[in-house]
């Protein structure tokens, strides 16, 4: 896994907001954190030693203790201070991150998947939309406004070094913020439990320079290459006319079910699987073969394949670049 | 002064439970199901930390093949299950049974067979749900079991019935146990045991049943209602037809929420016991740690949405339940800050149930910190559902009620069995208690911060997460060794710890008057209470020392009132009986056939009946002795 993937490693205005909140937030509790323990640990260190023979001391109970009491007092009053503050400060924080500048957002649909992401690109030309899998492209400076919806369970949509999390939830649409101020890969994870697969349910955010990423979106947009070697050929065939195409889409092909990943570009995909495979002509293959084994439970079905059938669709697959 | 040698027989036979295989289904006696409770809850901890172990060492390295996806997920789901309803709020609500009678001064529960009957509920609503684990049907969901992933469609077999049915059963239970814990501590106080003068254990067990009555039913309409989409088809979670996902959380943490201090204000009270007992002096600021636990109780029902703070829920809503939260703090404070006071002005007494009850100083505080952290909706979006979420979980719980319930445990198990654990085995148990727990759970917040979420069964070794994850193992190992050498002592000084005497510690409340063990009766002369220290203040002259004229031969005991603890009338205790243990028989059958059919409910009905209508039918001899004793002004 290369690429940043820690909450206090902000990227972006929304993450480095929440991480100034966290120091700030840190500061304070570890101050209480320490008041507490050292008036604590000079009350153990002052008290006189004793054991159960000696006589209990009962004057307090006819015996106000004024002193103790400011101090109680003054204590308590001091937490509720801190704690207004740290409320006020939290809500300023959720004030900044709800006015995150939007012009000229880019919108993306995310659909959670038991257990992968559905990405798709909007654009007002329906012609120009296009669709990928368990990665996402962003501009570098550019705000983004990604559209949360989830076909089975509940997910949370999390890329740390972005934004906090989101979670997508059938029957609601949420939407989610952010901009990417730093070029980089960025991870993201499902963060609500989701099934068998919760462990592996990743995605990327590449965040490139607009020219980059204007590349990338032309190229996506593009239908599938078609096949040019009698390999690749054989593996079209079988692709179309075996249970592939029941739940994979390839554009400029028969095949159009939105069940599994859209596989246009499968290969320009530097992870297939979620994130659990690096995307090589073996893995594939394995994959292909018995997806069980790298992810049980996993809704794709193993599959029985001649060793040279195989060959021939992840030679196909390998040129969807 | 002490009874008549004669009149302490009868007494003991009239509250013996009876002897043999039928007497051991028919007790009634508090301490007995109070035992039972504590020891049952005890073997689900001990379940539940294998489990935890199992996850523990699936984790301890990546890509490790020790249990797979589907097994870890029943794994973790069982863990998070038994810690929460079938450990924690259970032992709490059971050490209640035990010593809330003797602290008050009184003879036995309100209803002592609705205990009991709530007893067997409980044991075999837990059964239950680990027969079905070992046949390979355990629960899957996660602990709150959030819908779709619970429902129908996404979890066909019976997992999550088990899971549902185990609420009810866990439910049934703790309501009955709440509804007899408010109605002894409100009705059968000493006389003169005002509410001012209440043990601050005792206040604690009363807010927390309060709490209990008011927060159960959202979940057990939630659970209910599952079981009504899984076996009914109706479509109350489901979106496509109109219902709703996010329903479930609302009802599940309306609950879930104040679950947590169920367990948590149990905790401040062993804690405000055993901190008076070894300063020997009282609790500085009686009347503020009474008020702080009312606050605690109260504003436990307001916070219930920061579970919820990634969903989609309004911005003014969220902004309420971060101020609700933070604002907890402050009556943890106010009793953190007394007892320091008390720490303070005390002489100590460093004895083992003292330094269990330190450690909250430490654990809780740093728990109730990173509470403050979640608390806040931004940050909270960053942590929900990391392991920072679970280091913080196991902080606050494990700081705040298991430490002080360990403490709770060397504490008064001179009472309840007559002999002292060993202080040197129990100075090992603490050390290393302390120093594995920190060592398995601090790591944790770090791992959530670099991306961990909750409830993967496994990691690739890229994430960096591997180190950090075998250091949590080791300390759960040491927390493992720990809990085996409490069990140890426990078994050993069973049999040979040095014998107890009545007041072993120099306490202070009225648990500690009688012998120990305490006879059946509790108390020969019931006490009558002058002070809010009894054992420390010698009792006030112009009052009569214990209550006299409560018969001997009948299970009899003084009602008094609610506030003022004046005496008020007598009540007569029910009879030892098998009918609890055979309606809770009914019950749970009733219970386990609707897992599989509608029809459970009806023709499981039927036995629940039966059972019921023979609990309640009126015995001659009984009602004659009850009439014989009836007094006309």
């Amino acid at each position: 896994m290369n690429g940043l993937f820690h909450a206090l490693d902000p990227a972006g205005p929304q993450a480095a907001l929440i991480a100034q909140l966290w120091w700030l937030t840190v500061a304070v509790c570890a101050l209480v954190l320490v008041a507490v323990l050292l008036a604590f640990f000079i009350a153990l260190r002052r008290a006189p030693r004793a054991d159960a023979a000696t006589p209990a001391d009962v004057k307090p109970l006819q015996q106000a203790e004024p002193r103790t009491r400011l101090v109680v007092t003054a204590a308590t009053i001091a937490s509720a201070v801190l704690l207004v503050g740290l409320v006020a400060a939290s809500a300023a924080t959720d004030r900044a991150l709800m006015q995150l500048p939007l012009q000229n957002a880019l919108n993306v649909q995310v659909t959670a998947n038991q257990w992968w992401w559905d990405v798709r690109y909007d654009d007002p030309d329906p012609s120009r939309i296009f669709a990928t899998a368990n990665e996402i492209y962003v501009p570098v400076g550019r705000p983004v406004i990604v559209r949360l919806r989830a076909n089975d369970v509940i997910h949370s949509f999390w890329v740390p070094n972005l934004h906090g999390k989101k979670d997508l939830i059938p029957g609601t649409e949420g939407t989610i913020h952010f901009r990417a101020d730093r070029a980089g890969t960025y991870h993201g994870q499902c963060a609500e439990y989701c099934g068998l697969q919760h462990a592996f349910m990743a995605f990327v955010v590449h965040a490139v320079p607009q020219e980059e990423f204007d590349r990338w979106a032309e190229s996506q947009r593009k239908p599938a290459a078609a096949p040019s070697t009698a390999p690749q050929k054989r593996g079209h065939d079988l692709f179309m006319s075996g249970t592939c195409m029941m739940c994979h889409a390839i554009q400029g092909t028969p095949a159009q079910a939105r069940k599994g990943p859209d596989l246009t570009h499968v290969a320009s995909r530097e992870r297939i699987a979620a994130g659990r495979l690096a995307n090589t002509p073996e893995n594939l293959a394995s994959w292909i073969r018995d997806p069980h084994r790298h992810k049980p439970g996993v809704n794709m079905p193993a599959h029985v394949l001649a060793q040279g059938d195989l060959e021939a669709l992840v030679a196909y697959l390998g040129a969807l670049r | 002064m002490s009874l008549p040698a004669q009149a302490a027989a009868t007494l003991h036979r009239t509250w013996s439970d009876p002897p043999g295989v039928r007497g051991w289904f028919s007790a009634l006696d508090h301490k007995t199901i109070g035992r039972r409770f504590v020891i049952a809850a005890f073997g689900f901890f001990v379940a539940g930390g294998l489990l935890a172990a199992t996850m523990r060492l699936q984790l301890a390295f990546p890509e490790m093949k020790l249990v797979g996806p589907d097994l870890y997920n029943q794994v973790f789901t069982l863990h998070g299950t038994t810690m929460m309803f079938l450990f924690a709020v259970p032992v709490m609500l059971a050490m209640a049974i035990y010593l809330v009678p003797l602290m008050i001064g009184a003879r036995a529960t309100a209803f002592p067979r609705m205990t009991a009957f709530a007893f067997w509920v409980y044991v075999f609503g837990g059964l239950s749900v680990y027969i079905a684990f070992f046949l390979g049907s355990g629960p899957d969901a996660g602990w709150f079991a959030y819908v779709p992933l619970s429902g129908p469609e996404y979890s066909p077999g019976k997992r999550s019935d088990f899971w549902a049915q185990l609420i009810t059963f866990t439910e049934v239970s703790g309501l009955l146990v709440s509804i007899d814990l408010i109605t002894t501590i409100l009705k059968h106080r000493a006389p003169g045991m005002t509410l001012a003068r209440m043990p601050l254990f005792v206040w604690a067990i009363l807010v927390t049943c309060l709490m209990i009555l008011f927060a159960m039913p959202a979940v057990m309409m939630a659970s209910t209602m599952l079981i009504l989409d899984r076996l009914v088809g109706t479509h109350f979670f489901n979106p496509a037809d109109g219902g709703s996902a996010l329903l479930w959380q609302h009802l599940f943490w309306f609950f879930g929420h104040p679950e947590v201090y169920f367990i948590f204000i149990p905790g401040l009270g062993f804690l405000s016991m055993i901190i008076a007992t070894f300063a020997r002096r009282p609790i500085f600021g009686y009347p503020a740690m009474v008020l702080a636990l009312i606050a605690t109780g109260f504003l436990s029902f307001g916070l219930w949405v920061h579970h919820m703070f990634a969903a989609s829920i309004p911005e003014l809503a969220k902004a309420f339940f971060t101020a609700a939260s933070m604002m907890i703090a402050i009556p943890s404070g106010v009793q953190i800050f007394c007892w320091i006071a008390t720490l303070w002005k005390g002489r100590l007494n460093f004895a083992t149930p003292l330094l269990f009850v330190l450690a909250f100083f430490f654990i809780l505080v740093l728990g109730g910190l990173t509470g403050v952290i979640l608390a806040s909706t931004a940050l909270d979006l960053q942590v929900h559902d990391t392991y920072f979420v679970v280091a913080h979980l196991h902080y606050v719980l494990i700081g705040g009620a298991v430490f002080p319930l360990f403490g709770a445990f060397y504490y008064w198990y001179p009472k309840m069995t007559g002999r002292m654990m060993d202080e040197r085995m129990g100075r090992w148990n603490f050390w290393l208690f302390f120093v594995g727990f920190n060592v398995a759970f601090y790591p944790m917040h770090h791992l959530g911060l670099a991306g961990m979420p909750r409830r993967i069964y496994t990691y690739a070794a890229e994430s960096g997460w591997g180190p950090l994850n075998l250091l949590s193992t080791v300390g759960a190992v040491m927390v493992a060794t720990s809990v085996l050498l409490f069990i140890v002592n426990a078994v050993k000084s069973y049999r040979h710890g040095a014998p107890a005497a009545d007041n072993p510690w120099g306490a202070s409340s009225l648990e500690w008057a009688t012998s120990s063990p305490p006879p059946p009766y509790n108390f020969a002369l019931p006490p009558v209470v002058s002070s809010r220290e009894p054992l420390w203040v010698p009792h006030h002259p112009s009052r009569p020392p214990h209550v006299t004229g409560l018969a001997l031969d009948t299970r009899e005991s003084l009602v008094t009132t609610a506030i003022d603890a004046v005496p008020d009338s007598r009540d007569t205790s029910p009879d030892p009986s098998h009918w609890p243990f055979t309606a809770a028989v009914a019950l749970s059958i009733m219970f386990i056939a609707t897992i599989f059919t509608p029809w459970g409910l009806v023709w499981g009905s039927i036995p629940v009946t039966i059972a019921l209508i023979g609990w309640f039918w009126p015995r001659r001899e009984e009602t004659e002795r009850h009439l014989a004793l009836e007094k006309r002004p």
